[in-house]
């Protein structure tokens, strides 16, 4: 058919191997569900290549044969149509019974899923905002409630279940290595059982178009040790660090006199904005702006000074602010572990 | 209204027989093409079925060739335009983190992209080929409503500037074709961008709907007499189908625009969780639109292929009765499928199983017309020529697209690639294998009919291989860079994800296939300048459209044929033949029994008039203005009477007085 078809393969196949060392796959994946869910893929792919061959082989026979006298086109061989008639009646027998057969496959597959996550003992409430992700760990004991953003740190080999929600547009929330995706919608709470077989980082985003800055809202799995997660719970209940410095001292007081303090919270300190992420702990996470640049003093301050540069139509308004206030506050978020 | 007094060669029904000259006043009758020589007939014809010179009578044009040549070339421009956006998106994405377009410009150009080539591209230029072959195709001398139809034609040009002026004003709608709300609501969506998109639609699917109706009149009751349902040509039977779907499922988006445009502007909260409304009500309500939507996109389609492969074959169609039921099964089974566009949504999973089950059962009727077409080409050995190549590139890419469209009736399966561009690359496959190589196979079959003269063969072997390869490397590596984890709509990626190469792969390739069209507009210019002039049947295809000359005269056909054949060229070789009995001082055409299309009686035609287009412009201007004001319907209501009343202003006619 396609005579370029082989260097196409060729291709593909290069970079296909280029690519497949992804963090954000669902080939690659890293839990239970994600597992099953690429078998799964794998399976139906198989399946529908060799359906696909067999429909090409069936339309390029005709064109293999010596062309032959034309005669009269409404004089037909009643013969070779019963033959065809047959032909035709197998593929489409066999056409139903593969999609029967592909249909109990998902049904199977659904209920393998739907079984990870029953035993899930930890409970995390993910709100979908325009753009970044708010995490809050459930707990009942009300100050063993965490707050945080963007990263979400869960015990490995441990089911855990999310509830997926929106206070804006509809978001969804997709880690391929782990799971397919589940939107968060305003009113409404969605249920999305996950598990990592093994610690280790896996990223996510948004997978449903939610304005400006959809490409930018990304996530991230932190899968640790039972031990290491308990502990992680535990700093990032405590308050804020106090600022070390005097620049850090400075910056405080610039936080808490300038606009920031209108949007964030900070724990231990009055600052305690809802409608933006929890600074409490900033320092101790890997990116800034829902996975858009990762953790460093020049990135906190390239993303204070210029948020409509990083990431153009975020919320995030430009503070007006000189060169040793952008220093002073970049130290005292840096000081935020 | 008067019998039919329909004579030919041939043995009659007898109703026709029996029809008594006396019934028709002779006073009111005037002179009929019973007893004219081929020249005087041809004379009168011409005189009493022109297009009136001159700027006004272009505009008054009701001649469904005049409407459809206009509409093929409006959607062509369209095309380009949803192509060119499509290119500057894909060299935005064509690296991690390139600078060339911002957010704001992006979703602007996505949006526009779906919603051009949706609304101003295919839906238009489907209709728009049926408008032109229909009439042709039933035997008759124009399509039902013309008046109507060349209303639909200014709705759907004025729907389509309103949209691209918008672009140019930077108020083009950023909320993506779908428009979900609550981010195209009245608090997410300042502005009037939301409201273009809401109104954008009802202009195109005013206009849709218009021709829906009209295709299906023409088809229930103007075929030529002797066409009972059985010998309806598959490619009629396809836009019958579709007009159809047209009817039931545009409804839906209108409601869905107009309630979208009532909560923005009149403060309803039908859709807005905060005061009982529901977001996901708009999901349910856009997709059982647009899912059919495809449907209305690719049925069209099919017809072309079943017009195309027995002209190739040189033999009727296998299984035509099967490929009829397929479509008619397509037609109702494209309105149980919605929810699969919803699987991420979070619905209960029973009711999501359900639609698993009934998406995998579209893909039988689907298949049981794929097999046979194959079937039709097994032992015939056809000569291979461009319309035909775009068929077998349209088996290539469309059954990959069907494959992937099983993958994606799977429940688990889709929460993994849904809003990936694994779809991006499944319903390119769908859409432009499943409609566009057909319709580019059908420009080269139709393309002498339109204009008496050939395209180029050997450029048009060029065009389909470079819109092959050009295809397959844009859209074929979407389906693993999908997989890899990169979702839609993004309008950057960081450069850790490690998509880079792939997404330049595929833009060199989005490139190739956008030239390959460049190639194909220098062919169909190059073509009707300097192609080889040709006869009436280049092809020595069977159906009706080719029995008149190429092009057709305004009348279409000199004398109404008369059908024995499912293939009627073929099955009279000499000559067809005809009935005649109709007047040639005015517009008349043979009105047919539904089932059996025995002629029923003559009907008039309606003539040139300037009012649909005054209409129109009322009726887009009240649209324009209804984006400001909820009072523009109050406003906008007069003009429109105004124009309505000049448009149905009685003739006088005796017919129209009893």
């Amino acid at each position: 058919m396609n005579r370029f078809a082989p260097i196409a393969l060729v291709a593909t196949i290069a970079l296909f191997l280029q690519g497949c060392a992804g963090w954000q796959s669902a080939l690659d994946p890293k839990g239970p569900a994600a597992s099953e869910l690429a078998w799964l893929i794998w399976f139906f792919t198989g399946l529908c290549a060799a359906v696909w061959v067999l429909v090409m082989i069936a339309l390029a026979l005709p064109l293999m044969m010596r062309p032959r006298a034309r005669v009269e086109p409404l004089v037909i061989d009643a013969d070779a149509d019963n033959r065809k008639l047959r032909v035709v009646l197998t593929a489409v027998g066999l056409t139903v019974v593969i999609l029967v057969g592909l249909t109990l496959l998902s049904f199977f597959a659904n209920r393998t899923l739907a079984a990870i996550g029953s035993h899930a003992a930890l409970t995390i409430r993910v709100t979908g905002h325009q753009w970044w992700w708010e995490v809050r760990y459930e707990d009942a004991t009300p100050s063993h409630i965490l707050t945080t953003a963007n990263e979400i740190h869960i015990p490995a080999g441990e089911p855990v279940r999310l509830l997926l929600t929106s206070t804006d547009v509809i978001h969804s929330f997709w880690v391929p290595s782990l799971s397919g995706k589940l939107d968060l919608i305003p009113g409404r709470m969605n249920v999305l059982d996950i598990k990592a077989d093994k610690p280790g980082v896996y990223r996510g985003q948004c997978a449903e178009f939610c304005g400006a800055q959809h490409a930018n809202m990304g996530t991230f799995i932190i899968a640790e040790p039972r031990e290491k997660f308990d502990a992680w719970w535990n700093d990032q209940l405590e308050p804020a660090a106090a600022p070390m410095s005097d620049e850090a001292k400075t910056g405080e007081n610039l936080f808490l006199k300038r606009p920031c303090v209108m949007c964030h919270k900070i724990g231990g300190t009055p600052a305690g904005g809802t409608v933006a992420p929890d600074l409490t702990h900033i320092a101790s996470r890997q990116t800034l702006a829902a996975g858009t640049l990762t953790m460093s003093r020049g990135n906190l301050a390239a993303w204070i000074a210029d948020p409509q540069g990083v990431k153009p139509g975020s919320h995030m308004p430009v503070v007006d602010l000189n060169g040793d206030e952008l220093n002073a506050i970049v130290a005292y978020l840096e000081g935020l572990k | 209204m008067s019998s039919a007094d329909i004579t030919s060669e041939r043995d009659l029904p007898p109703e026709s027989e029996a029809s008594a000259k006396g019934d028709i006043a002779p006073e009111r009758d005037g002179p009929r093409d019973t007893g004219l020589d081929d020249a005087s007939l041809h004379r009168w014809l011409a005189r009493t079925w022109r297009t009136p010179r001159g700027i006004i009578g272009a505009l008054s044009s009701v001649d469904h060739k005049v409407i459809a040549r206009r509409y093929l070339i409006t959607a062509f421009l369209f095309l380009c335009l949803g192509g060119l956006n499509a290119v500057v998106m894909r060299i935005q994405l064509s690296g991690p983190q390139r600078g060339l377009i911002g957010p704001d410009l992006y979703n602007q150009l996505f949006t526009m992209h779906g919603v051009t080539m949706m609304f101003l591209f295919a839906v238009p230029i489907v209709q728009a080929t049926g408008i032109y072959l229909v009439p042709l195709m039933v035997g008759t001398r124009n399509i039902a409503f013309p008046r109507l139809n060349a209303f639909s034609y200014w709705v759907y040009v004025s729907g389509g500037l309103f949209a691209w002026v918008s672009f140019a004003l930077s108020m083009a709608p950023d909320v993506g074709w779908f428009a979900y709300v609550p981010l195209s609501g009245p608090e997410y969506a300042p502005g009037k961008r939301a409201d273009v998109w809401a109104q954008m639609i009802t202009y195109t699917e005013v206009s849709s709907l218009a021709v829906a109706v009209a295709t299906i009149v023409t088809v229930f009751k103007q075929r030529a007499p002797g066409m009972s349902l059985d010998k309806i040509p598959l490619y009629v039977w396809a836009l019958l189908v579709t007009s159809f779907v047209v009817v039931f499922a545009m409804p839906a988006v209108m409601i869905t625009s107009t309630f979208l445009i009532l909560d923005r502007l009149v403060g309803t909260h039908i859709f807005n969780p905060a005061e009982g409304g529901d977001a996901l009500l708009f999901q349910h309500l856009f997709w059982f639109f647009g899912h059919p939507e495809v449907y209305i996109i690719f049925l069209p389609a099919t017809g072309m292929v079943s017009a195309i492969i027995p002209a190739f074959a040189r033999r009727p169609m296998f299984g035509h009765l099967g490929l009829v039921l397929s479509l008619i099964a397509v037609g109702f089974l494209s309105f149980g499928l919605w929810v699969h566009h919803m699987f991420a949504t979070g619905l209960p999973k029973l009711g999501a199983s359900f639609f698993t089950a009934s998406s995998m059962m579209i893909a039988i009727p689907n298949g049981v017309q794929i097999f046979c077409w194959l079937a039709t080409l097994w032992d015939s050995r056809p000569v291979i020529r461009t319309p035909l190549l775009f068929v077998f590139g349209f088996f290539f890419i469309f059954v990959i697209g069907g494959l992937t469209g099983v993958m994606l009736a799977s429940v688990p399966l889709d929460l993994q690639v849904h809003d990936t561009y694994f779809v991006v690359a499944h319903f390119h496959y769908v859409l432009i294998g499943g409609s566009v190589f057909p319709l580019l196979g059908a420009a080269y079959f139709w393309f002498p009919k339109i204009t008496g003269r050939m395209m180029s063969e050997r450029l048009g072997r060029w065009h389909f291989w470079l819109a092959m390869v050009g295809f397959n490397a844009a859209f074929f590596p979407m389906h693993i860079v999908g997989l890899w984890g990169m979702p839609r709509r993004v309008y950057t990626y960081p450069a850790e994800l490690g998509w880079g190469n792939i997404n330049f792969f595929i833009s060199a390739g989005a490139v190739l296939f956008f030239l390959s069209f460049v190639l194909f507009a220098f062919n169909l210019v190059h073509s009707a300048l300097r192609g080889a002039p040709t006869g009436d049947n280049p092809w020595d295809a069977g159906t009706l459209e080719w029995a008149t000359s190429s092009p057709p005269p305004s009348y279409n056909f000199a004398r109404i044929p008369i059908v024995t054949n499912v293939e009627p060229l073929w099955a009279e070789r000499e000559a067809l033949p005809v009935a005649t009995g109709l007047r040639v001082d005015v517009r008349e055409l043979v009105v047919s029994t539904v089932a059996e299309a025995h002629p029923d009686i003559r009907e008039k035609s309606a003539t040139p008039s300037i009012w649909p287009l005054l209409a129109a412009i009322a009726v887009g201007a009240t649209f324009l203005y209804s984006i400001f004001t909820p009072w523009a319907i109050v406003w906008g209501a007069a003009p429109i009477a105004v124009t309505l009343i000049g448009w149905f202003w009685p003739k006088g006619d005796p017919e129209d007085e009893g």
